[in-house]
């Protein structure tokens, strides 16, 4: 048993580990539902496996459970604002560069490939994304220090490891995030750190 | 026999009837609303930000989705982006003209009110969206920046790449992620909704199971929102994520919710077809490479047998052996012929024998004229992220040149199919999108209300979030307004003990059939009968068929069923059981109601109704109407002895 949904490589729902690394790492960021058999030969043995982690225990088979992913979010993953009337969305002029970046760190699908892959099972590049585009945007960039901080805070009683830049995780990412929202993430980190 | 439905629509012009009715629904005091639990089940984008949004009013909210988490709802895989009447382009938008359109779009069968409601809340989503941090695409000047959609005349369409369902929703999720925090939302994630506690007429509950344990448990709350989305996966192959069904929509139905216009599915032309028999899912591509692809099957005959054997490819095959049949049988329109009519056609060849891949089941769309015409770059810089994503999953590259004819240039066609995509019908709700059952509320794409018999691209998205942050969250109120002079409801209540009983038995009928058929077997061929009699092109002999192969089918199901595994814990296939028993009820009710709905109009295409070119004829239906409250009813006797309505009103504002 296994979990799967979309297949079309948006849900995150897919996650195992084929022939020794997440998703089966292709060339291109592909989840291992846009892995197709044609990539084998006739006659390869594959190998598949649950994502290996502490932070991600065994249901049944191949199905993990991911809901500490959730938690980081609650702790802090996103902007305080209430449904309601905010202002008109043209209101802030945002620069394209900083919304096109947004954008790619938004493209996060919460699979959990950077921790199977991540030897201290680290979430870093998954909070990080969060955390990124967020604070590259003005609406985000208000609470940007003190979400940094609850997010990893969260990640740390969860039980994900830290990061020791091993970069493991941006080269399994399907999604293509890269440790430049690591780097981001402590920048904010700090901040947080110096204002206590 | 017509029965009463009363569709509340509030008084007044089309316009003011919104705020009229804001300014007059009860609303619930807050120390009240501390008291009043609130079921939502689904955690896309109307189950999403309808939890989200009732938490922050100070509701207790119990959020249910069958995936691992919320953020995997189904929303999440939409492309293309949401309509909202901004008029940013200053190209002449407005609520009036959203409205209009969206109306005019639906073949005039949408509940006007309704959809004034949608065109008037379809800006404030905007605003909430980018308050919470969504990446809309953007110009260099730094406003959002607009795309026209779905032969629009104006460009009202937000996106965010490619991914607009992600970012909208993961929006929505994270509000949803803040009411968690807060401990207002309380979220059961792999939980599956399998019925609903009716007490005193009212809906008090849900009885769910818990995907993991397999055990059964109940929930009560003063009212149950269902946002489970659409049936596509009725006809088994679809755009739609496999764990996609309408369980919990049809058990609302079966405890007497009415269910209007199921016959009105949507079907895509710009599919990636299937190429075997194990594939169980389609992959939707953006209809615009129909701008500049030329669409078509070979002449010969034997041409197409070769090309379904494999010993041809597309390429081989000469300029004066294509039938270009859309460009043939419309010249006006060609490629660009609406969405129905090029499903169709397809279908007709492909029914033919011109079908050109190993299933038959294939067109070709081709860029070798526009290639040639415009150059490589060109199509690239249009659509080179679509022909990436065709590569990746077929491994042929449409931008690859294979030979040079007679000054013409060959290049590997796209194969394309149309699929089943989006589903216009679902839960009769009123204007406050309450069900036929007192405290039972549907949104998003699982009720009927907004999109009459065809829904325009990027309206679906824009409903979603306007039921869940916009309506829902006020007209909830008006009902809520007098329950928390009740008591909580206990789950020991015996009606929940009853209805959980009811339900270990349906899943204890369907364990011990231990037939020999699996479930996928059965479902591939319910699928296969409503594609055939039930799907683009239906006629009064073959939904008859149709509706004896489902009969036939259901004691199939019924005796030869076989469900692997034990019923405790957690069991996959058990529960592609329930769906699939549900899913041929559903077929059954789709075919009825294509059946009596004696015209054609929207996502119903009836042939014994079309004009001389094809197109669909479009009828008033007079037998057994009903003037209720300003909008007319139709109702036939269904099966099961339950009743089904239409609702189609078509007065002008
Ligand atoms: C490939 C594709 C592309 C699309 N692109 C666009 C687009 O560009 N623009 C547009 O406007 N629309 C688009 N649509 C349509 C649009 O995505 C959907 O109509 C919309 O997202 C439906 O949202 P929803 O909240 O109603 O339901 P869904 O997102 O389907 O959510 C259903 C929820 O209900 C839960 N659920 C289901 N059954 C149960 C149960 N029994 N118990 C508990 N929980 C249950 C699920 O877990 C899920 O959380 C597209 C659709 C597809 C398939
Ligand atoms: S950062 Fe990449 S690997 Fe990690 S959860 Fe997100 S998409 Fe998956
Ligand atoms: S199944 Fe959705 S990402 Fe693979």
């Amino acid at each position: 048993m296994f979990d799967h949904d979309c297949r079309e490589g948006i849900c995150g729902m897919c996650s195992l580990y084929i022939n020794g690394t997440p998703h089966g790492k292709t060339e291109r960021g592909a989840t291992t539902c846009q892995l197709y058999m044609r990539k084998f030969n006739e006659g390869d043995v594959i190998t598949i496996e649950p994502w290996r982690s502490a932070g991600f225990p065994v249901i049944k088979d191949c199905m993990v459970d991911r809901s500490a992913f959730d938690k980081i979010i609650q702790a802090g993953g996103y902007t305080t604002v209430r449904t309601g009337a905010p202002q008109d969305a043209n209101a802030i002029l945002i620069p394209k560069e900083d919304a096109d970046e947004a954008m790619d760190c938004a493209s996060c699908i919460g699979c959990g490939a950077c921790v199977a892959a991540c030897k201290n099972g680290s979430a870093m590049l998954f909070v990080s994304s969060k955390v990124s585009q967020l604070a590259l945007l003005p609406q985000g960039r208000v609470e940007a220090a003190r979400r940094a901080k609850a997010m990893v805070a969260k990640m740390d009683e969860l039980g994900f490891g830290n990061c020791t830049n091993t970069r493991a995780c941006e080269a399994v990412c399907p999604k293509c995030e890269t440790i430049a929202n690591i780097a981001r993430l402590n920048r904010e980190f700090i901040k947080a750190k110096l204002a206590d | 026999m017509a029965i009463n439905i009363d569709s509340k629509i509030p008084e007044g012009p089309v316009a003011e009837k919104w705020s009229n009715y804001k300014a007059h629904q009860r609303l619930v005091n807050p120390k009240n609303k501390l008291k009043l639990d609130v079921i939502v089940v689904g955690t896309g984008l109307a189950g999403a930000s309808a939890a989200a949004s009732l938490g922050e009013m100070g509701f207790n909210v119990l959020n249910f989705c069958i995936q691992d988490s919320p953020r995997r709802a189904h929303s999440i895989a939409a492309q293309g982006g949401i309509n909202a009447a901004k008029n940013y382009q200053n190209d002449g938008d407005s609520v009036y003209r959203l409205f209009y359109d969206t109306v005019k779009g639906g073949d005039y069968r949408a509940r006007e009110a309704n959809v004034y409601r949608l065109a008037e809340v379809s800006n404030s989503i905007i605003d909430q969206c980018v308050a919470q941090g969504v990446p809309f695409a953007r110009e260099y000047g730094g406003t959002l920046a607009n795309r026209s959609f779905g032969g629009a005349q104006v460009s009202r369409t937000f996106y965010a790449k490619g991914q607009t369902g992600q970012q909208l929703l993961l929006g929505a999720y994270s509000a949803l992620s803040a009411q968690v925090n807060a401990g207002k939302v309380k979220l059961y994630t792999r939980y599956e909704m399998l019925d609903v506690v009716i007490i005193d007429g009212k809906a008090r509950g849900i009885i769910a199971k818990n995907l993991v344990t397999g055990k059964l448990e109940r929930f009560s709350a003063n009212a149950v929102v269902i946002a489970t989305g659409g049936y596509g996966n009725t006809y088994f192959l679809s755009t739609n994520a496999m764990g996609c069904n309408c369980t919990a929509a049809m058990s609302c139905y079966r405890k007497g919710a009415y269910f209007a216009n199921p016959c009105y599915v949507q079907i895509h032309p710009t599919c990636i077809p299937v190429h075997g028999d194990k594939q169980s899912k389609l992959t939707l591509m953006s209809e615009s490479l129909r701008n500049d692809g030329r669409i078509w099957v070979p002449k010969k005959l034997e041409d197409a047998k070769a090309l379904q054997a494999g010993t041809k490819e597309g390429w081989e095959i000469p300029e004066e052996d294509r039938d270009y049949y859309l460009e043939r049988r419309y010249p006006a329109f060609g490629n660009l012929v609406p969405r129905d009519v090029a499903s169709r056609a397809a279908k007709e060849r492909c029914d033919k024998g011109f079908g050109v891949n190993n299933t038959g089941l294939a067109v070709f769309l081709d860029f070798s004229e526009s290639i040639q015409r415009l150059g490589i770059d060109v199509i690239r810089q249009r659509y080179g992220n679509l022909f990436d994503m065709y590569e990746e999953i077929t491994d042929v590259n449409p931008g690859e040149k294979r030979t040079s004819k007679n000054g013409m240039d060959y290049y590997n066609p796209m194969m394309i199919f149309p699929a089943i995509h989006y589903t216009m019908g679902g839960i009769w709700v009123d204007y406050e999108l309450q069900t036929s059952i007192p405290g039972l509320f549907a949104i998003g794409e699982c009720n009927f209300s907004d999109h009459g018999a065809n829904r325009l691209g990027a309206s679906a998205l824009m409903q979603g979030l306007a039921d869940g942050y916009f309506v829902l969250p006020y007209t909830i109120q008006n009902y809520l307004a007098d329950q928390s002079i009740w008591p909580r409801i206990s789950t020991d209540a015996p009606e929940f003990a009853e209805v959980e009983k009811a339900t270990e038995e349906r899943i204890q009928k369907l364990m011990n059939i231990k037939g020999k058929r699996s479930v996928d077997s059965i479902h591939k061929e319910l699928g296969h009968i409503c594609w055939e009699y039930i799907g683009m092109g239906r006629t009064k002999e073959g939904l008859e068929k149709g509706i004896k192969l489902i009969d036939e089918l259901r004691k199939e199901f019924d005796t030869n069923l076989f469900i692997p595994g034990s019923r405790e814990g957690l069991n996959v296939e058990l529960d592609k059981a329930i769906h699939l028993d549900d899913f041929i009820t559903m077929g059954k009710l789709i075919a009825y109601d294509a059946l009596s709905r004696e015209e054609s109009c929207g996502g119903h295409f009836r042939e014994e109704h079309q004009t001389e070119e094809g197109e669909a004829k479009r009828e008033l239906l007079l037998c057994g109407l009903l003037e209720v409250s300003g909008q007319r009813c139709y109702r036939t006797r269904a099966h099961q002895g339950a009743s089904r309505i239409r609702s189609n009103q078509s007065t002008n504002p």
